[in-house]
C-alpha cells in the first residue's frame, strides 16, 4: 500500500528516506521524522487494535503519550520483544516490527468478535470488583481468559540483549516538558548559571511549537523554540533530554525519568566498536526545584460509537497534518467546545480536504479561528454536536443534532452527514498526574474546566500545565516560573525578554463532557470514557445507581483509569458523567489521583545494572579463590557466600551433599577438620568503660574476665529476646574483640551505636568494625593441636593455653591471634590472621595438614556438629520469641548484675515467666533413619480433630554419621519439664512420626571433647 | 589509653598477601588495553589504614605533632601531607580515616598512642579490611553518577571532599584527594562487587585496568 | 525518597543512606526493676501515632552512623527540621499554628501514649491497663 495519507509536502518528516516497517506481519514504508503511529495514518491504517472488553476494532486517536488505543508490542525477534509501547510514541526506524497488543490471531478477523458481541453480559462494569469478591479460585478461572484475550502485551522470553541503567542526577532546577513554557523556563533559569535539566518526552523537543499556526517574532514559532534549544545545548550547565518521560515525582523533588537512549534507532542497542550503550537509562534526579511544564492533554467528547476508527482529537489531526505531513482521511467533521480545535478543521481544509462540518457546542461562536473558518467557507453548525459515529472498521458518517447542555438533551432534528474522519473536542486537561504522584490533590477551576495542580513545595507549575493556554501567555508564565524556581534554588535569576506574539482572540469555552444520545444511555450505543479500559458512559451511570458515589469507588468498580492509561484521556470525562448523574459538581464527586508511572516503563529500565551477576552484592572472604578451586559447594549466608560443602570426586563420581557432610563431619569427629570462618562478625571495643558497656548488652557477666580470656554471650532486646550471640574476648583490661553471628554483623553493631549514643553517651567506648580485616579459620578435631603446632611459636600445651583462653604470636610466619573456643564440641582454634596473609596461611596449614588427612569442611558439617551438641544458630532455632530462658540459658544470665542490662527487666514479665512457653528441647525420632522436616509442627495428641493445637516446631534437624541416627532440636511448650515424652509430627503426606523429647545435647554433654 | 593491646599484624618476613582485589584479577584478568578509553581504573593495594576515634581537641595536638597534618574537622573534609601519600579523612564528628604508605601503620599507632597518653580514644588497625580503587579520566565522574546517588559535579564535591556513601549496592568511602582523580576506599569483602560494577558501568567508554 | 540533613555531616543526603528507628524522645525507665509491667509494657510497645508532626530517630547508617532525630510531617512527609541527640524539637504540639490545630493537625507527644490511635483502639489500651 502507498502512503495515501501523505501530504506531498509539509510537515518535519524527511520523506527523501524511507523507512521499511512492519506491522502485524505486513510490510509498509513510512519516512524519518514519523512515529509508528503517523505512518500507520500515512498508509491508511485504520484498525490498530481490538478493545480490551467488547473487542471493537479500536484506530490511531491522539498523536502522544495520551494514546489509549494504538498500544503495540514491539520487536522483530523474541528477545527484543517490548510491550506497551504506545505508537505514538515510538519512531519509526528502518526494519521496526510491531503488533496490536490486543486482539488474537489478528486484528481484522478476530476469535473475539464473537464474545465481544456477548462482552457486555460476559464483563458487566464492576466485573472486576464482583469477581474479586467471588471466592477467590474463581478468580483464577476469569483470570487466565482476561490475559489471552486481552493480551495485555507479553515479555520475552529468550534472554533480553540490552543493558540498561540508572544515573543519578542533582540540579537546581529540573524542567519537564520542553514546550514553550518549559522552553522559556529552561532558558531562564540556564542564563543564571544554575544547573538546569529540560526533558521531554517526544523525540523532538518544541511541545506545541512544532505543529503551532501562530508566529513568534514574525516568524513561524518553531524557528523560536530551535533557537532557544540552540542556545540551552551550548551552555555547560544545561542537560537536555530528549525521548525522556518523567515517570515519576517523589518526596522532596526526587524525580525518575525514563530516558530511551536507542529505542528510536533498532530493536536492540547499536555499539560502537565493542562499546555497547545502553539501551535506556533511568536518571534519579535529585531536584532543588522542578517547573512542572507538562502541557496539557485535550479531551474527547463521549458520543455514541466514539470509538470507531477515524474518531480522533482535533490536536491530534493538527499535529498529523502539521507535523507529519499526513491527512488521517478525506471528509472531515469536527465536533468542538472551543475555538482552539478550530485549528483541525483549518489544517484539514488547507491541505485540500473537505472539512463537512463544524459541528459546535456553543450558540454563539465567535473568535479569529471561527472568523477564518466561516471566511474558508466551512460550514459551522452552532449549539450541536456530534451525537453517534456511523460505521464499522471506519467512521461513515456522523450524526449532528442540535443539544441543550442544561437540560442534557437533544433538542432538534438529527442531521447525517457522510465523513470519514470525526475530530472531537470538549477542552483541555493540565497534565497533572506528577503533581499528584506524591499524594497532593488537584483543584478543578471552573473558568478553564480542568483540574489545576495542588500546591507541592519545590514545584512550579507553568503554561498548560496550570491551565494558561495563549501562546503568549504560556511563554511568560514559562519564563516566570522558570526565574521563581531558579531563585528559590537561591541563585538570582533576571527576566527573559518575551518575544512578540499577536494575540489571538479567542471566544469562550463551554462544558460539555458527554454528549446526549435520543435514547438514554443505557440504551444509546456505546459512548466511550475510557477506551483503554472499554469503559462506558453507561457502566459509569449504573456504579453510581449501585451507590458507589465517590470517584475512587467509580473507578474501581469499572476499571476507569486503570492500568498503562492512568486515565489520561477519560478520568475528567468520568466524573463529569458521575458529577451529572449525582447531580453535583465535579469538585464535589472527588478529586482524581494518578499514581507513578505515568508511562509504562519497561522492567530493563527499572532494574538498571541490578541484574545478572550484579543483582546483589557477593561478599567473598579472603580465601575464596581456594574454596572455588577445591569444588566448593557454596552457600548464601547474607550477602556472603560461604563454602556449603565440598565435595570430593571418588573414582569419577562427585560426592552427593549427603555424602560430603557425614566425612567432613566424621573428619573433625576423629582427625582434623577446617573451617572458613571469616564471615563473623568483629567489632574491637576500646574504652575505659568498655567493660561496663559489655555488661550492660550482654546477659551475663564481663566484670571479672581477664586479659587473655573468652567468653561466650547472650545479648537480648529490650523485651528480654535474644537478638544475637558470640564470643568477646578481652585483649587489655579496656580493650575486646566482640563476634558476633555473620547475619548479625551489622545489626549488633548498630545496636551498640544505638545504646552508647542515645543512652549512655557518658560511657568512654569506641567500637570499630574489623569483620573485613581479620581472616578467620576454625581448625578442629582431636588432632588441631598437633598440626597447630607445626605452624606457630605459640605455646599450644593444654595447662598453659586452656579451653576459653587466646594467645597471640605467630602461625606460618604471620601474626595471629589463636582463640581457643569450639562451635564443634570438639578441640578447636580460631585463628585469626589479617586478610592479606590468610591465603598464606591457609595453604600452610594444608601442606602441614596433608598427614593429618586435614579436611576442610563447610556451613552444612557446621550446622550438623554444633547441633549435635545443642549449640544454636541465633535465627534459625530462635525467631525474635525466645529468651535465654526459653533455650535453657540460665547459666548465661547475670541475674545479680547491678545495672538492669538490656533484656533483664522484661525476663520478670509474667509473659516471659510462664511455664508453657516454648522451650529448646532435643528430639530424637523413634525410626533412627527419619530426619525430621525443619520447620514441622509438633503436637502431643496425633489423634485429635484438626486443626489441631500445635505445641511447637523443629528448628533444626539432621543426620547424625557421628550418632548413627537422625536428630532434631526443637521447641516444645513447657519442654524443659518433658523431658523423656513421646510428641508427634504429622507430615502433610498423611504420615506420623514420633520423637522422643531429649537434652539439646546429644554428644559429649560433659564437654569432655573439646577440653583436651 | 592505656590497657589496650597493641598488635602489629604484619609479618617481619615475606610470606605471599593478596590485596582484596586478587581474585577478581585473577578470575577475569583485566580489560583489552583501549586507546581512547575514559576512564582508568587502579588498586592501590597495601596501604596502611587506621581508624582514629576520639574528641576532635583531644586528637587534632596528636595527629599534627606525629603526622605533620592538620585534623580535618569540618565534616566531609580530607587533609593530606605535602608528599600526598599520608591521608586523613573526617568521617563522623568522632572518627577519622588515616591511610599512610604500607608498613607505617603500626609504628605510627605507636606514636599516636604516646602522643595521646591517658586521653580516651581509639586506634584500629583496619590494613587488611579494605583496599583503596584510584579512578581517572574523563568520564570518571559519569561512571561515579551511574554508582552513587551523592552529587558529583565540581561545585558539589571539590577537590579535599570525601564522603561515606552508597556505591550501588554496597557503599564506599568516595573522596578526591586531588584534580585529577577520584578515590575509593572499598571493604574487603566488597571489593570485588565493586570492581565488576566499575568494569560494567564504564564498559561505554572503554576502561584501562593499571596493574 | 527522602531527601535528608544529617545534622552531623551538616548537608543533606539521600534516603538510602539512612534506616528509620522508631518514634524519638522515648525514655527508657530510670530503674527497670523499680517501675510497674504496666510502665515497661508502654516503653517497649507503645507509640504514637499522629496524622501530622512526628518525632523520629533516624540514622545515618551508611554515612557518619550517628544516630539523630527528624521531626516530620505524616501526611506531607514534609520533613521540619532535624537535630541532634540530646537536643528538643522546636516543631511541636505547642508551636503549631491555630490553623493547624483546627485543622486537626497532631503532634507525637514523646511519650508512651498513643497520639493518633483509632479512639476504640485507644479505649481498649486504657480498659487493659486498669
Ligand atoms: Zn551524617
Amino acid at each position: 500500500m502507498n502512503q495515501v495519507n501523505r501530504l506531498p509536502r509539509g510537515g518535519r518528516v524527511d520523506r527523501s528516506h524511507p523507512l521499511n516497517f512492519t506491522f502485524n506481519g505486513k510490510q509498509y514504508v513510512g519516512c524519518v521524522g514519523d512515529t509508528l503511529a503517523s505512518a500507520l495514518l500515512a498508509n491508511g491504517v485504520d484498525v490498530v487494535n481490538r478493545s480490551f472488553k467488547y473487542s471493537r476494532p479500536r484506530g490511531i486517536v491522539a498523536a502522544g503519550a495520551e494514546e489509549p488505543n494504538a498500544v503495540v508490542q514491539l520487536g522483530a525477534s523474541e528477545a527484543a520483544q517490548v510491550p506497551n509501547v504506545r505508537a505514538t510514541q515510538q519512531a519509526l526506524y528502518e526494519g521496526l516490527t510491531a503488533r496490536s497488543t490486543n486482539g488474537w490471531p489478528n486484528v481484522q478477523r478476530d476469535l473475539m468478535g464473537m464474545v465481544g458481541k456477548l462482552g457486555g453480559t460476559f464483563m458487566p462494569p464492576g466485573f472486576y470488583y464482583k469477581t474479586f469478591m467471588a471466592p477467590a479460585s474463581l478468580w483464577m478461572t476469569y483470570e487466565k481468559y482476561i490475559r489471552k484475550s486481552a493480551g495485555l502485551g507479553r515479555s520475552p522470553t529468550e534472554p533480553d540483549p540490552d543493558s540498561y541503567e540508572h544515573i543519578n542526577q542533582h540540579c537546581d532546577v529540573l524542567i519537564i516538558g520542553a514546550g514553550p513554557a518549559g522552553l522559556a523556563a529552561a532558558i531562564t533559569a540556564a542564563r543564571s548559571g544554575a544547573r538546569v535539566i529540560l526533558c521531554d518526552e517526544q523525540e523532538e523537543m518544541g511541545g506545541s511549537l512544532l505543529d503551532s499556526r501562530e508566529l513568534i517574532d514574525g516568524a513561524p514559532a518553531v524557528q523560536w523554540s530551535d533557537r532557544v534549544l540552540d542556545e540551552l545545548n551550548a551552555m555547560g550547565n544545561v542537560t537536555l533530554l530528549p525521548r525522556t518521560t518523567a515517570n515519576g515525582y517523589h518526596d522532596h523533588n526526587f524525580v525518575t525519568l525514563h530516558e530511551r537512549r536507542t529505542e528510536h534507532l533498532a530493536d536492540s542497542a547499536p555499539s560502537f566498536g565493542s562499546r555497547r550503550q545502553a539501551r535506556s537509562r533511568m536518571h534519579r534526579i535529585r531536584a532543588k526545584q522542578v517547573v512542572l511544564a507538562t502541557g496539557a492533554h485535550e479531551r474527547p467528547l463521549v458520543y455514541a460509537n466514539n470509538d470507531v476508527p477515524g474518531n480522533l482529537l482535533a490536536g491530534a489531526v493538527s499535529t498529523y497534518v502539521r507535523r507529519y505531513g499526513v491527512v488521517p482521511g478525506q471528509k472531515l467533521v469536527l465536533s468542538a467546545t472551543n475555538d482552539h480545535a478550530y485549528r483541525a478543521a483549518l489544517d484539514w481544509h488547507e491541505a485540500g480536504r473537505e472539512v463537512v462540518a463544524i459541528a459546535d457546542a456553543r450558540a454563539n461562536p465567535k473568535g479569529d479561528l471561527v472568523d477564518k473558518a466561516q471566511s474558508l467557507g466551512i460550514r459551522i453548525i452552532a449549539q450541536s454536536a456530534v451525537i453517534e459515529a456511523k460505521g464499522a472498521d471506519r467512521v461513515s458518517g456522523a450524526r449532528v443534532a442540535k443539544i441543550e447542555i442544561e437540560s442534557f438533551k437533544v433538542v432538534g432534528g438529527v442531521e447525517e452527514l457522510a465523513c470519514d474522519t470525526i475530530a472531537s473536542s470538549g477542552g483541555y486537561s493540565p497534565v497533572i498526574h506528577l503533581s499528584s504522584h506524591t499524594g497532593t490533590r488537584p483543584t478543578w477551576r471552573d473558568d478553564i474546566l480542568g483540574f489545576v495542580p495542588g500546591e507541592v513545595k519545590g514545584l512550579t507549575p507553568a503554561g498548560g500545565a496550570r491551565g494558561v493556554y495563549p501562546l503568549g501567555d504560556t511563554i511568560r508564565d514559562g519564563a516566570e516560573a522558570g526565574a521563581q524556581a531558579t531563585q528559590a534554588a537561591g541563585i538570582d535569576a533576571g527576566a527573559m525578554a518575551l518575544p512578540q506574539i499577536t494575540a489571538r482572540q479567542d471566544g469562550q469555552a463551554c462544558a460539555l463532557y458527554q454528549v446526549p444520545h435520543l435514547k438514554p444511555a443505557m440504551r444509546a450505543p456505546k459512548q466511550f470514557v475510557d477506551l483503554q479500559n472499554d469503559v462506558t458512559a453507561a457502566g459509569i451511570e449504573l456504579a453510581t445507581r449501585e451507590g458507589f458515589e465517590s470517584i475512587e469507588h467509580v473507578k474501581r468498580y469499572t476499571a476507569m483509569g486503570f492500568g498503562t492509561d492512568q486515565g489520561k484521556l477519560g478520568n475528567i470525562n468520568g466524573m463529569a458523567i458521575a458529577a451529572r448523574c449525582l447531580n453535583r459538581s465535579i469538585p464535589e464527586v472527588g478529586t482524581t489521583v494518578f499514581r507513578p508511572n505515568y508511562t509504562p516503563v519497561t522492567f530493563g529500565a527499572i532494574v538498571g545494572r541490578h541484574c545478572r551477576e550484579l543483582f546483589d552484592p557477593e561478599r567473598y572472604t579472603a580465601l575464596h579463590q581456594w574454596h572455588v578451586e577445591h569444588g566448593a559447594e557454596f552457600e548464601d549466608v547474607g550477602q556472603w557466600k560461604r563454602p556449603w560443602y565440598f565435595p570430593r570426586t571418588v573414582n569419577g563420581k562427585k560426592e552427593t551433599m549427603h555424602e560430603a557432610v557425614a566425612r567432613e563431619c566424621l573428619a573433625v569427629r576423629e582427625r582434623v577438620g577446617i573451617l572458613d570462618a571469616s564471615t563473623l562478625g568483629k567489632i574491637d571495643i576500646q574504652g575505659p568503660d568498655a567493660r561496663e558497656f559489655l555488661g550492660r548488652v550482654y546477659t551475663n557477666k564481663w566484670a571479672k574476665l581477664a586479659p587473655g580470656r573468652v567468653r561466650y554471650g547472650l545479648m537480648c532486646k529490650d523485651d528480654g529476646m535474644l537478638m544475637d550471640d558470640g564470643t568477646t574476648s578481652c585483649l587489655g583490661e579496656n580493650h575486646f574483640l566482640m563476634t558476633t553471628t555473620t547475619g548479625g554483623a551489622a545489626g549488633v553493631m548498630e545496636w551498640l551505636e544505638l545504646w552508647h549514643q542515645t543512652e549512655w553517651p557518658e560511657l568512654d567506648v569506641y567500637f570499630t568494625s574489623v569483620t573485613d580485616h581479620w581472616a578467620t579459620m576454625t581448625v578442629t578435631g582431636p588432632d588441631a593441636r598437633k598440626l597447630l603446632a607445626e605452624v606457630t611459636d605459640i605455646d599450644l600445651d593444654k595447662d598453659q593455653f586452656k579451653f576459653m583462653d587466646w594467645r597471640e604470636g605467630t602461625v606460618a610466619g604471620v601474626p595471629a591471634r589463636v582463640f581457643r573456643i569450639s562451635f564443634t564440641g570438639e578441640l578447636a582454634y580460631e585463628i585469626n590472621v589479617q586478610a592479606n596473609y590468610a591465603m598464606h596461611v591457609w595453604t600452610t596449614l594444608f601442606e602441614h595438614g596433608e598427614k593429618y588427612d586435614l579436611t576442610p569442611y563447610g556451613t552444612e558439617t557446621m550446622h550438623v556438629l554444633r547441633a549435635e551438641k545443642g549449640l544454636i544458630i541465633v535465627g534459625q532455632d530462635t525467631d525474635g520469641s525466645v529468651t535465654p530462658e526459653d533455650l535453657g540459658m540460665q547459666w548465661a544470665i547475670g541475674y545479680d548484675k547491678p545495672y538492669s542490662w538490656i533484656g533483664k527487666r522484661a525476663l520478670s514479665r509474667p509473659d516471659t515467666r510462664r511455664t508453657d512457653r516454648k522451650q529448646f528441647v532435643g528430639l530424637k525420632p523413634k525410626d533412627p533413619n527419619v530426619v525430621l522436616e525443619e520447620g514441622a509442627q509438633i503436637v502431643f495428641d496425633p489423634n485429635q480433630s484438626i486443626p489441631m493445637s500445635m505445641v511447637g516446631h523443629v528448628t533444626s534437624s539432621y543426620y547424625s554419621p557421628t550418632l548413627g541416627h537422625g536428630f532434631a532440636l526443637a521447641v516444645v511448650k513447657g519442654g524443659h519439664e518433658r523431658m523423656g515424652e513421646t510428641v508427634y509430627l504429622p507430615m502433610v503426606d498423611g504420615k506420623v512420626h514420633e520423637a522422643e523429647i531429649v537434652s539439646p545435647v546429644f554428644l559429649d554433654p560433659k564437654g569432655e571433647r573439646q577440653n583436651v | 589509653m592505656s590497657d589496650v593491646k597493641e598488635f602489629d599484624t604484619r609479618p617481619t618476613g615475606s610470606p605471599s598477601s593478596e590485596s582484596p582485589l586478587a581474585w577478581s584479577f585473577h578470575r577475569r584478568g583485566t580489560p583489552p588495553r583501549e586507546a581512547s578509553a575514559g576512564v582508568t581504573l587502579r588498586e592501590k593495594a597495601f596501604l596502611g589504614h587506621l581508624i582514629l576515634r576520639g574528641g576532635a581537641i583531644v586528637l587534632d595536638e596528636a595527629v599534627r605533632e606525629v603526622l605533620g597534618i592538620t585534623l580535618p574537622a569540618r565534616p566531609n573534609t580530607l587533609a593530606l601531607d605535602n608528599s600526598g601519600e599520608r591521608s586523613i579523612q573526617w568521617l563522623s564528628p568522632d572518627e577519622w580515616l588515616v591511610i599512610v604508605p604500607g608498613g607505617e601503620e603500626f609504628a605510627l599507632e605507636g606514636r599516636l598512642r604516646k602522643a595521646l597518653g591517658q586521653a580516651h580514644y581509639s586506634i584500629v588497625n583496619v590494613s587488611g579490611g579494605q583496599t583503596v580503587l584510584t579512578l581517572r579520566g574523563e568520564k570518571a565522574r559519569e561512571v561515579l553518577m551511574k554508582s552513587t546517588p551523592y552529587d558529583v559535579h565540581p561545585q558539589a564535591f571539590p577537590v579535599g571532599k570525601g564522603v561515606t556513601t552508597v556505591f550501588a549496592k554496597a557503599s564506599v568511602v568516595l573522596r578526591r584527594p586531588t584534580e585529577e582523580g577520584w578515590e575509593l576506599v572499598v571493604r574487603r569483602s566488597f571489593a570485588d562487587y565493586c570492581y565488576r560494577w566499575l568494569l560494567d558501568a564504564a564498559a561505554e567508554y572503554g576502561v584501562i585496568v593499571e596493574r | 525518597m527522602f531527601h535528608i540533613y544529617c545534622p552531623y555531616c551538616e548537608e543533606h543526603r539521600e534516603e538510602e543512606e539512612f534506616h528509620p528507628k522508631g518514634q524519638a524522645h522515648i525514655q527508657r525507665p530510670e530503674d527497670p526493676e523499680a517501675c510497674s509491667d504496666e510502665t515497661w509494657g508502654d516503653y517497649l510497645f507503645f507509640r504514637d501515632n499522629p496524622r501530622g508532626v512526628h518525632h523520629e530517630l533516624w540514622v545515618h547508617a551508611v554515612g557518619c552512623r550517628k544516630f539523630f532525630n527528624i521531626t516530620r510531617h505524616t501526611v506531607s512527609y514534609e520533613i521540619l527540621e532535624t537535630y541532634k541527640m540530646g537536643e528538643q524539637p522546636s516543631v511541636t504540639a505547642k508551636s503549631l499554628s491555630e490553623k493547624d490545630k483546627q485543622a486537626g493537625v497532631q503532634a507525637a507527644s514523646g511519650g508512651w501514649q498513643t497520639v493518633g490511635a483509632r479512639p476504640e483502639s485507644d479505649a481498649l489500651n486504657k480498659g487493659a491497663r486498669v
